[in-house]
């Protein structure tokens, strides 16, 4: 597979607190990686060198399979989590000022914001200071700054803090168009409803280390335990037959709508294979809902890390 | 990566200029600068104008002809006139007082019994005045007695100054350190507001940065050090700016209000408390050595001064304004920078006070030279004790080069602790820094 960016067995301490601990990740081209973990996990550290604002202590990292240099700064985009504007400068200006710092021309930024403000109606900001725009207003100013060079390599970290849900659609909308015109984004975040949607590889970091890496759906598989959820129009006593599945599978719960005789529970299968508990059922019942839960990102998310720290 | 440092340097500089406060302040300035001016020399005016008069009774033989009218004193004689009558008027004229001088035999006996009414307690200035004249006419009285005569004792009365030369045989002059200190001393107090007002800038330039939380999507486009050295540059220049616009248009209007209001600016130096005071003020008495002074002015090696000015001025500069934005890095608000600012506002005070004081009386004693050669201090020190030259009579050419040597130095030293202070704490929230925490962040 063709990776925007390799991380090898990168470490980074600051004075004898570690931030990050032989971190090694393999991020996919033309994919949203989500970079997952608690609050002062590493994550921002680790963004942080890919921005080459800090420096690891050792090991490597190659953005297109060449090692980190200075002059890969105009191919990645940067939204921090702990962002701002110049309050009294004017919109216009400050995007100018912003994209020029990345090594735009002056008329090529002219010409890329004025596509982006039609883009998101904001059209008439030019001329407007910061201070004069809403938090929400002012966000989406940032969000334009940071897309605007075009990187090949885009990095938000925790990107809809900040923003009403409208305007968090809007931008979650700009996003996977972004990622399906061929950018690699890199999504930092602790909240995990966003990565469903979005993201199609994870990496787990807790307490400065790397606890689990690769594509969710894998992960997701590999994380579900077999338990599925049933419900049953029964023909008989559906007490009784609750007592005779009980002999054969493992119930975790069940509950027993007595008018409609309906019967509905949770069971935990030794495998996957679910014949045998499909032909028990089928022989007196009519079968309405029988479907597996798969874990969601956030209970693997917090069984991995409690796993983790039991483990120690 | 130069072109990056050029759009540093301009934002800061347009985003200093187009303050709405430093605009005001760059008009207002020389308005209140030459405003006091104006006041204090009108004021001094007013002070001068007001001529006393005094009336004279006098009933004697003596001092018919000794009270010229001066500066402070006219004098209105009532000798037609009665005691009482000679009271009742000056009073009612509103006139300072009367000087009254009875009938006698002789001048000692006239002067005893003489009298000045006056309403309240006379000014000092006006008895010490009237006193000189019978002190006068007592002395040549009591000489004349002796058998001295008037030419004689006028002889007798030439004062005396003692002849002053260097060792290599050069008239040397009463005041002239004083007066080339005191332009060295202009030159380097100039240094010192400089770095004061706009090392502050720096520093709130960097915490508006922090504030307003857009450091780090900057300085995921610029290095760190390339943001600082943008920032000292572009304040600077606006420093430049408003320091240009404030001489030209201080001037102008100094002109303009000389030009208006007639107002002798010469009787300011007369009464400024300043210490170069002393010089000034010897230097108008004696006319007849102006030619001597303004060639001594004329000889202070002005471009050595301007040049030495200049790389005093840039490396002080750095100095000081990267200290200052370490320290802006360090805290969160403005309000948290006191306990910092303070051990750098110390050495620039002492360097002026030790200027002041130690240069002044000797130039190129130990305090001037330490002081001179000290890195954090040499950018004043050394100006004030440049304007005697380089060389023999002035300072060693190796103190010059040494100081200028540790300047840079301390300069390279300064900047590279700075920058990395600059770069941690520009990343750092809520935290209000110890001395300790800044020096573990040189290790990071």
């Amino acid at each position: 597979m063709d990776y925007i960016l390799v991380a090898k067995n990168v470490t980074k301490t600051y004075g004898d607190h570690t931030a990050l601990s032989n971190i090694s990740l393999q991020i996919p081209k033309n994919c949203i990686y989500g970079l997952l973990g608690p609050n002062g996990a590493g994550k921002t550290s680790f963004i942080r060198i890919i921005n080459q604002i800090a420096h690891q202590d050792s090991g490597e990292i190659l953005l297109n399979g060449e090692p980190l240099a200075p002059k890969h700064i105009a191919s990645i985009g940067y939204l921090p989590e702990e962002r701002g504007l110049y309050k009294s400068m004017k919109v216009g200006e400050q995007a100018l000022y912003l994209a020029q710092l990345k090594g735009l021309s002056k008329n090529e930024a002219k010409e890329k914001l004025k596509y982006w403000f039609d883009r998101l109606n904001i059209g008439d900001w030019w001329d407007k200071k910061i201070q004069e725009l809403s938090k929400g207003m002012a966000q989406k100013i940032q969000f334009i700054v940071t897309v605007l060079h075009e990187p090949k390599l885009l990095i938000f970290d925790e990107p809809f803090s900040g923003f009403d849900p409208i305007n968090a659609n809007i931008i979650k909308d700009e996003i996977l168009q972004l990622k399906e015109n061929g950018t690699s984004i890199i999504f930092s975040t602790h909240r995990m409803e966003s990565v469903e949607e979005l993201c199609e590889y994870i990496a787990l970091i807790h307490k400065s280390e790397k606890i689990l890496d690769g594509k969710l759906s894998d992960i997701k598989k590999a994380y579900k335990n077999n338990i599925f959820n049933v419900g049953v129009q029964v023909q008989k006593d559906a007490r009784d037959f609750l007592k005779s599945l009980e002999d054969k599978f493992n119930i975790l719960s069940s509950e027993i709508d007595p008018i409609e005789n309906q019967l509905n529970f949770r069971v935990q299968l030794t495998s996957s294979h679910t014949g045998d508990i499909l032909t028990e059922l089928s022989k007196v019942a009519n079968i309405n809902r029988f479907e597996e839960t798969i874990p969601s990102a956030n209970d693997i998310f917090i069984q991995t890390v409690n796993n983790k720290d039991n483990g120690k | 990566m130069a072109s990056k440092l050029g759009l540093i340097i301009k934002r800061e500089y347009l985003a200093k200029v187009r303050n709405r406060s430093f605009i005001v302040m760059t008009i207002l300035s020389p308005l209140l600068m030459v405003g006091m001016i104006v006041l204090i020399a009108f004021l001094a005016k007013v002070n001068d104008d007001e001529t006393r008069v005094v009336t004279i009774l006098n009933q004697s033989a003596f001092f018919r002809s000794d009270f010229y009218p001066s500066k402070n004193i006219s004098y209105v004689h009532m000798d037609d006139l009665s005691l009482e009558m000679a009271k009742d008027s000056t009073n009612s004229l509103e006139y300072y007082g009367l000087l009254y001088i009875p009938e006698g035999k002789t001048v000692e006996e006239v002067s005893r019994s003489a009298y000045l009414f006056t309403k309240d307690n006379p000014s000092t200035s006006v008895t010490r005045e009237l006193e000189d004249v019978f002190q006068n006419q007592l002395r040549q009285d009591r000489l004349q007695k002796l058998g001295v005569t008037s030419e004689q004792f006028s002889t007798v009365e030439k004062p005396f100054e003692i002849n002053l030369s260097t060792f290599d045989g050069e008239k040397s002059m009463r005041g002239i350190n004083e007066i080339k200190a005191f332009i060295g001393g202009g030159f380097g107090y100039a240094i010192m507001m400089f770095i004061i007002i706009y090392g502050g800038f720096v520093m709130r330039s960097v915490i508006e940065e922090k504030t307003s939380r857009i450091i780090e999507v900057i300085i995921s486009s610029v290095k760190p050090f390339q943001l600082m050295l943008g920032k000292i540059i572009g304040n600077s220049l606006a420093g430049i700016t408003q320091f240009s616009i404030w001489i030209i248009s201080a001037s102008a209007l100094l002109f303009m209000a000389v030009l208006i209001f007639g107002i002798d600016l010469t009787a300011l130096s007369n009464d400024g408390a300043a210490p170069g005071a002393v010089g000034m003020s010897q230097l108008g008495g004696m006319d007849s050595d102006m030619v001597m002074y303004a060639k001594e002015i004329y000889d202070i090696p002005w471009g050595l001064l301007i040049v030495s000015f200049f790389i005093y001025f840039v490396l002080g500069y750095l100095i000081y304004s990267s200290i200052y934005a370490a320290i802006g890095a360090a805290v969160d608000n403005e309000t948290d920078t006191q306990q910092f600012i303070f051990p750098i506002i110390l050495p620039l005070m002492l360097a002026i006070y030790v200027g002041f004081f130690s240069v002044f009386s000797n130039p190129h004693g130990p305090i001037a030279v330490g002081f001179s050669l000290f890195p954090l201090t040499s950018p004043i020190v050394m100006l004030m004790r440049l304007p005697g030259g380089i060389g023999e009579g002035g300072v060693p050419l190796w103190q010059f080069l040494l100081s200028v040597f540790l300047l840079i130095v301390t300069f390279l030293g300064i900047v590279s602790l700075a920058a990395k202070i600059y770069r941690t704490g520009i990343l750092m929230y809520g935290k209000k820094p110890t001395y300790k925490e800044l020096i573990k962040w040189l290790r990071y």
